[in-house]
């Protein structure tokens, strides 16, 4: 026989799935959204999300290249699934130099400086869009309303977001039932034809996003589901307990940042926990986080906030809660 | 009904290639090296010397101690050197090496091909049988049989489980046993019920055999208390502790064994060996082998007497071919990639892969996503990749309070890796460090 | 000044002043006491805290320092001789001479001269390649070159060199802590005694094989024919399980024993050039 024999320890085979086929499987989760952004918000759109994500890679590769000195590993996607899940956070008319800060931020502080792919403890892509909104609050709370192409960029017409319309109107003192003649009809608010984020309008192609990602079994239903129940819940029976001051909880899973939040960003592998007991927690944390910023808190809506929040717990839910070993209540029996 | 075992495991590609081929009688070899260690613990006596004749089945290496086992000779003819000899891992061992001439069995033997299906010993005797016959676990882990056929002091058993699982890919000498020699294999069960003094006995068969589970569910009639369970497929439910649970839902404990649980495991193998000792008074010196690989020509199930080179083998399947990447010794999942072929075909080898070359280097390693699809994977409910990330560290006492001894090193973690990350390398030398760091302290 | 001023500055003074007077309490009542020397010799020491001495840590050296009789068994590498005599000073007690030692790898199969007969692409880690199998030559005793002693070396005196495949030693980096020597599976790495301008002379080969296996392994093993036992008139070497050994407290540093070699096993290091069959590694590098 002419080659040397390869030798390695067991196992000597493999799963044909890599991490660049994951990110490629989030990437092609996230079509139905960028696509009915661009239908929803046209140039601005497209011209947000292009920089986002040339940002982000750009932005990797140079610190790897020129700081860290390390070999650059912009192909595994990572960099462009941040800058995609960035853009989806940003409404369509924000100037690109704030995109490009953004993305900075992002990649620079929230996942660079902890030591690259997979080191990060918080969401890169949220961290990147709570900096520009703390950072930028009159850009980052103006929405565009939808009109697909003759949106226009920054000269787009704006408008407030459904869960702006409510909170507003009820500090104002105004009843209900009036604010809820405002808001979008929920037809609407499922296609996607409300004011809002690139990626939050849309119900209808985050939910096909869903379904592809849990086909593919890229994500499990853990933490969508306990998000999302957990939302609905809470509100359900504060709906129940005084229906004249907050509104049902469809509502609530429709407008703003949670299906998008519940989905893409609380799913991300690095910043969530390791097993299911731990992600259902995670989960519900969430859900009632967010539930608590928006009916009690100062901003209209807290998605990400409340993401970045349980983020921080994270290592302490992954050391703590532990599914029961095999074998364990024999031996303590 | 399909049963299975609820955490972890994954699911490779099967590749039995020659799940049809019928058991053929290997030819014999020039010499055959019969190493003194071919089970798990003490290496066993040499009695004989240089220059000594043999025959088939003597005795040439006698148990030392409890745990260990007797060795016979498996070819007739002359000892040519008693000598260190060069093993599966190219470290050295003492082996017998004998030159084959002709095939004189010891007189003792019984060759007939008849079914003998009373049972005449008793459980004393047919333990000390075993003991004598040298058997040992021939699933891969080698394990002296003997101590497996009687319930220790102070503990009960109720069951015995019988694995016919054969869960590796590629692998398939336990399926054409269960097809070919099904009576035999009954009857050797039957005959482990009774060492053991119990009265119900599972064979489980994964559900990718379907013509040995029929084929045994069938013959299983005649027999009192044996039934066969079909099982799903997935691996590693051949692994003992899986297939109790998957079985009769018990869970042994971590650093317990299935006794505790009052209940044994042996392979189908074994059970057609201890047909072999008991009813045929045939000691163990020869094994069906599967010799396959995707490049072979000839691949399939042979019987091979202990100590043949595996050069030998790989020659009757075809001889290597060209494009071969890596050799391996058992299955793809838990066998050794082997460095040379002169080395001899033990007791434990189930069979022999031949991997192409470009299926035979590992991919890129990239960082850890913390996806968790290896904390999903482990049957163990542990979490590989903090073993690993512990044990490349150096913490190996934080590495022993994770319960690092618990793995089986299935390999499932490894394989499922989007990351290519080698799990199971650095799982494997925290496990042996924080081993030798607990014998040290139970020595003070 | 607005009330709402005064009343945060006095609250947040009156909380400070209480938490300090806690602290300071807290603080004698749970005081150990420990020898003040302590302190003062853990201040002269190199605070690597790399493990060289045997203790877990510069400051566990000052306290064994402290609490010794005398300073035999005690030493500090990577200070040295200052340090020691430093700390004598302090505790009064006398420093002990010690011989300055570098580290040394005892192989030198470079793929030139050492074959690989396999692939190994397991983790690159020696100690995992070393469990599993003799490597990727036919030497069970040779370096695997996975470089876990480079990883562990705090002071930056070894690095892997690509072409070679064996870890190099930079001498004057060297302190001669012993990670290198306890990280290495195959025990390769020695602490030899440093000889003047940093001459060194040993047989670079670790290989316990008779003559024949190993120089079929490698063509510079060393096959024990005891020709440079038998022309070394200082009586410094050795051969025990078919292995040569140079003791450096006996080596007079003649070279005859480098000359006498038939394989090129023994090598030396920082001597004026001489017509030599192979060159040393570090000369190699230096040119």
């Amino acid at each position: 026989m002419s080659n040397t024999l390869n030798i390695s320890p067991s196992p000597h085979i493999h799963e044909k799935e890599t991490t660049d086929k994951i990110m490629f499987g989030v990437v092609m989760a996230l079509l139905p959204a960028l696509l009915a952004s661009v239908y929803f918000f046209g140039t601005g759109a497209i011209i947000v999300t292009a920089t986002s994500v040339i940002s982000c890679i750009t932005f990797e590769y140079l610190i790897q290249r020129f700081i860290f000195k390390k070999p650059v590993s912009i192909n595994d996607g990572s960099a462009l699934v941040t800058g995609l899940l960035l853009a989806l956070n940003l409404p369509s008319n924000i100037p690109v130099l704030m995109v490009i800060i953004g993305s900075l931020v992002a990649i620079g502080v929230a996942k660079m400086t902890f030591g690259g792919l997979g080191n990060n403890p918080f969401n890169p892509a949220l961290v990147g869009r709570v900096f520009m909104l703390i950072s930028f609050p009159v850009q980052m709370t103006s929405w565009p309303l939808p009109a697909g192409f003759k949106t226009g960029y920054i000269d787009a017409s704006t408008g407030a977001t459904p869960l702006a319309i409510i909170k507003e109107g009820l500090k104002n003192g105004e009843s209900l039932s009036q604010l809820m003649e405002k808001i979008p009809s929920t037809l609407n608010m499922i296609l996607g034809k409300m004011g809002g984020s690139l990626g939050e309008v849309s119900a209808l192609a985050l939910l096909i996003g869903m379904a592809y990602l849990l086909y593919k079994k890229i994500i499990t239903w853990h933490i969508p589901v306990s998000v999302l129940g957990s939302i609905a819940v809470f509100t359900s029976v504060l709906w129940l307990i005084n229906p004249e001051s907050y509104v049902n909880p469809l509502f609530h899973l429709l407008t703003g940042g949670v299906l998008l939040g519940a989905i893409f960003m609380a799913t991300d592998y690095v910043t969530s926990p390791m097993n299911h007991k731990a992600m259902i927690i995670f989960g519900c944390g969430i859900g009632i986080l967010t539930v608590i910023i928006r009916i009690w808190g100062a901003y209209p809506e807290g998605v990400s906030f409340a993401i970045l929040i349980m983020n921080a717990f994270v290592p302490l839910m992954n050391k703590y809660i532990k599914p029961k070993m095999f074998g364990e209540e024999v031996k303590n029996g | 009904m399909l049963k299975t075992f609820k955490i972890g495991g994954i699911h490779p590609p099967e590749f039995k290639l020659t799940s049809h081929s019928p058991i053929r009688q290997l030819s014999a070899s020039q010499n055959v090296t019969i190493p003194i260690s071919q089970h798990i613990g003490a290496p066993a006596t040499i009695l004989v010397n240089k220059g000594d004749y043999l025959r088939t089945g003597q005795l040439i290496a006698s148990i030392n101690g409890y745990v260990s086992s007797n060795i016979h000779s498996s070819v007739s003819g002359n000892v040519n050197k008693i000598d260190t000899i060069i093993d599966t891992t190219g470290y050295k061992q003492t082996a017998i090496v004998i030159d084959v001439a002709g095939d004189e069995w010891m007189e003792t033997i019984d060759r007939s091909p008849v079914l003998e299906r009373e049972i005449k010993a008793t459980a004393e005797e047919i333990v000390e049988k075993c003991r004598e016959a040298g058997i040992v676990g021939l699933g891969g882990a080698s394990f002296p049989s003997h101590v497996k056929l009687s319930v220790p002091k102070g503990k009960k058993c109720d069951i015995l489980l019988i694995n016919g699982v054969e869960c590796e890919p590629y692998l398939t000498s336990d399926h054409r046993l269960m097809l070919e020699r099904g009576n035999e294999i009954l009857v050797g069960v039957s005959i482990i019920m009774k060492a053991l003094s119990v009265d119900r006995a599972i064979i489980g068969i994964e559900n990718n055999k379907p013509d040995a589970i029929e084929n045994l569910t069938n013959l299983a009639k005649e027999f009192n208390g044996i039934t066969v369970q079909a099982l799903k497929v997935k691996y590693p439910q051949g692994g003992e502790k899986q297939l109790i649970k998957a079985l009769i839902n018990r869970e042994v404990p971590p650093g317990h064994l299935p006794i505790d649980v009052g209940a044994v495991v042996h392979n189908v193998g074994t059970a057609y060996a201890v047909y072999e000792a008991l009813q045929k008074n045939k000691p163990l010196f020869e094994r069906v082998v599967t010799i396959t690989g995707k490049s072979l020509s000839n691949p399939g199930n042979y019987i091979v007497r202990i100590g043949t080179p595996v050069r030998h083998l790989i020659e009757a399947a075809g001889g290597i071919p060209e494009d071969t990447g890596k050799i391996i010794n058992g299955g793809p999942m838990m066998g050794k990639a082997l460095n040379n072929i002169d080395v001899p075909i033990v007791k434990g080898t189930s069979g022999i892969v031949l991997f192409p070359a470009k299926e035979s280097k590992r991919d890129e390693v990239k960082p850890c996503i913390r996806c968790a699809k290896c904390i999903a994977a482990c049957g163990f409910t542990l979490e590989p990749n903090l073993l690993a990330t512990l044990s490349e560290k150096g913490l190996f006492e934080r590495a022993e309070e994770e319960m690092i001894t618990s793995c089986m090193e299935c390999g499932s973690c490894s394989y499922i890796c989007p990351a290519n990350r080698p799990l199971l390398d650095y799982i494997r030398l925290g496990k042996s460090t924080v081993i030798k760091m607990a014998k040290q302290r139970n020595i003070k | 000044m607005s009330p709402t001023v005064i009343i945060t500055i006095t609250s947040l003074s009156g909380l400070a002043l209480i938490s300090a007077v806690i602290l300071y309490f807290v603080a004698q009542k749970f005081k150990v006491f420990e020898d003040p020397r302590i302190d003062d010799v853990q201040a002269i020491l190199p605070a690597a805290n790399c493990g060289g001495c045997g203790f877990a840590g510069c400051r566990n050296f000052a306290e064994a320092l402290v609490a010794a009789e005398t300073f035999e068994g005690l030493n500090c590498p990577v200070g040295g001789k200052a340090v020691m005599e430093t700390a004598a000073g302090i505790l009064g007690k006398a420093a002990i001479e010690v011989d300055p030692t570098v580290a040394v790898l005892l192989c030198n199969g470079t793929p030139e001269f050492r074959p690989h007969t396999s692939l190994y692409d397991g983790a690159s880690d020696c100690r995992i390649e070393n469990n599993l199998y003799i490597g990727e030559t036919d030497c069970s005793y040779g370096c695997l070159g996975n470089g876990d002693c480079v990883r562990v070396c705090q002071f930056d005196a070894i690095y892997m060199d690509p072409v070679k495949g064996l870890p190099v030693i930079t001498d004057d980096k060297c302190v001669a802590c012993g990670a290198c020597v306890k990280a290495c599976p195959r025990n390769l790495i020695e602490l030899r005694k440093k000889a003047k301008k940093d001459r060194k002379i040993y047989v670079a080969c670790s290989n316990c094989d008779k003559g024949g296996p190993a120089i079929r392994a490698c063509k510079v093993a060393c096959i024990a024919c005891s020709k440079c036992v038998k022309v070394c008139e200082f009586g410094a070497i050795t051969i025990e399980n078919n292995l040569a050994y140079i003791d450096a407290r006996k080596c007079t540093f003649c070279r005859k024993c480098a000359s006498e070699c038939p394989t090129n096993s023994i090598i030396e290091f920082n001597f004026s050039p001489k017509k030599s069959k192979i060159e040393p590694m570090a000369e190699v590098l230096n040119s």
